[in-house]
């Protein structure tokens, strides 16, 4: 039997999902060994062109990483998707945008202003601004065109799982790939739309720090203090996304002392990472009246880049108005 | 804007005071605006911020928690609750560039059904001044070119 092929892709992302993916180390051969890998820009030198010839359904998984922001991402996301039987959302970017998303704060416009206008250390007198087609002496050069609203791959393509993170675990990424092989060799498939390397349960469960009844008076940022490495951050005032946030990461963040930030993005069942967050946040503050209370809520300071600071582009409301 | 634009708003009224201050407002024959829909919960403490975002997300133009007075929830602190989400969800939307003023936050009794009435046809009369949100809108007109 041939091996299953493997495709994988970087939109709009940082690299980091790339490079998650080589932390499994010499696992890597293994990955080399199992699958066929026939489209991996980072890494080898295919075009997209290779793709475009392939028959439809012909790859087995592709790992997409990255949120679709331009016309090119969404061109490579739509074609993957016609091409593979399994599409897979790698990473935070590509489950819920990720921290592209919260380009949904402006718009193209106001971006365009600031790269190439507002700038001080801009040198564009001439106003020079992105075309997207400009036409030169050896013929069109075009551009990909960005769009005003950050979207996430299943508000462009169906998706069949979610592998979450900012980046994805190394070892949770091993689990994955090792499930997928036995699941092409078995034909069992885990059910559509599922979550693949989390664990039941929320970060505060992989988290050991000593928790007790949650009642804070103040919040405090990070570079603050030195916070009490046993206790419950959230308990200390640092706006902890541990609650808010499925397992999986093995608590990692909050291991080393900093406050979650969601990357995982929201257990099962729940709607909207922010507003459960926000909910949390405003139900743990101790003070002896409504108005105190409020006050308390008031002084924090950035609550959408707080509580979506990973899922603004997958939340209920999606972006800021343009 | 349009004249004729009728505000839609979702009420999340806490069972045990502002949904009986609404049906005395009702027995008592009192006249209001006929804008809101409302939704009886348990307590004001249940509004998880997910139900008006939903239904703001969802083609809403205002939404209004009422619930008992502090002191009196049923459930002892629910309204403590409420009390802090509200402003924190208010600077959320507020950074998400909604106008403030659409989602309000009233107490309303049992007793007081004129207070129900009056909060009622006053929010109406300020979401008619902000205009429709149609939040669904701003989407349309990219997904329509990429689709
Ligand atoms: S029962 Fe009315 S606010 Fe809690």
């Amino acid at each position: 039997m041939s091996k299953p092929k493997l495709a994988l892709y970087w939109a709009a992302s940082c690299g980091g999902c790339e490079i998650a993916v080589l932390e499994i180390k010499e696992k890597i051969l293994d990955v080399a060994a199992a699958f066929d890998i026939v489209f991996w820009p980072v890494a080898l030198d295919f075009k997209y062109k290779d793709v475009e010839t392939m028959a439809d359904k012909s790859i087995d998984v592709c790992l997409f990483n990255g949120a679709i922001r331009n016309s090119e991402n969404e061109y490579v996301a739509k074609l993957l998707r016609d091409k593979s039987k399994i599409m897979v959302a790698f990473g935070a970017c590509a489950t819920m945008g990720g921290i592209p998303g919260l380009a949904n704060l402006s718009n193209r416009e106001e971006l365009f202003d600031l790269v190439y206008r507002d700038q001080p250390s801009l040198d564009n007198a001439d106003g020079v601004r992105p075309q997207l087609k400009t036409e030169v002496a050896e013929g069109e050069l075009g551009l990909p065109e960005i769009y005003d609203t950050v979207r996430t791959l299943d508000q462009t393509v169906d998706v069949d799982y979610y592998v979450p993170g900012c980046a994805p675990e190394a070892e949770q990424i091993w689990g994955v790939i090792t499930a997928v092989i036995e699941a092409l060799k078995t034909g069992v498939l885990p059910p559509k739309g599922a979550k693949l390397g989390v664990n039941p349960k929320t970060c505060c469960d992989e988290c050991k720090k000593v928790k007790e009844e949650k009642k804070i008076k103040a919040f405090r940022r990070p570079w603050e203090f030195i916070p009490d490495p046993e206790k419950c951050l959230l308990e200390q005032g640092l706006i902890c996304m541990g609650p808010a946030t499925v397992a999986g990461c093995g608590a990692r963040c909050t291991t080393a002392n900093m406050p979650c930030r969601g990357c995982y993005g929201p257990p099962a069942d729940v709607l909207d990472q922010g507003a459960k967050m926000l909910s949390t946040v405003a139900s743990i503050i101790d003070a002896p009246t409504p108005e105190e209370i409020a006050e308390i809520a008031a002084t924090v300071p950035d609550p959408v880049g707080t509580f979506y600071r990973f899922g603004l582009a997958s939340s209920l409301l999606r972006r800021a108005r343009i | 804007m349009s004249t004729d634009f009728e505000p839609r708003i979702i009420g999340f009224l806490c069972r045990w005071c502002s949904y009986n201050g609404a049906d005395l407002a009702g027995t008592s024959r009192m006249k209001y605006l006929p804008n809101m829909v409302p939704i009886r919960t348990n307590c004001s403490g249940r509004v998880d911020p997910t139900h008006v975002l939903k239904a703001l997300a969802d083609g809403a133009d205002g939404v209004l928690i009422a619930g008992c007075h502090p002191g009196d929830c049923h459930y002892i602190n629910g309204n403590y609750r409420t009390a802090g989400r509200y402003p924190l969800m208010e600077k959320l939307l507020e950074q998400l560039g909604l106008e403030h003023g659409r989602v309000r936050l009233e107490w309303i009794s049992a007793a007081e059904g004129d207070k129900f009435a009056k909060t009622v046809t006053e929010f109406t009369e300020q979401i008619r001044a902000l205009g429709p949100l149609d939040w669904g809108k701003q989407f349309e007109a990219e997904e329509a070119k990429t689709a």
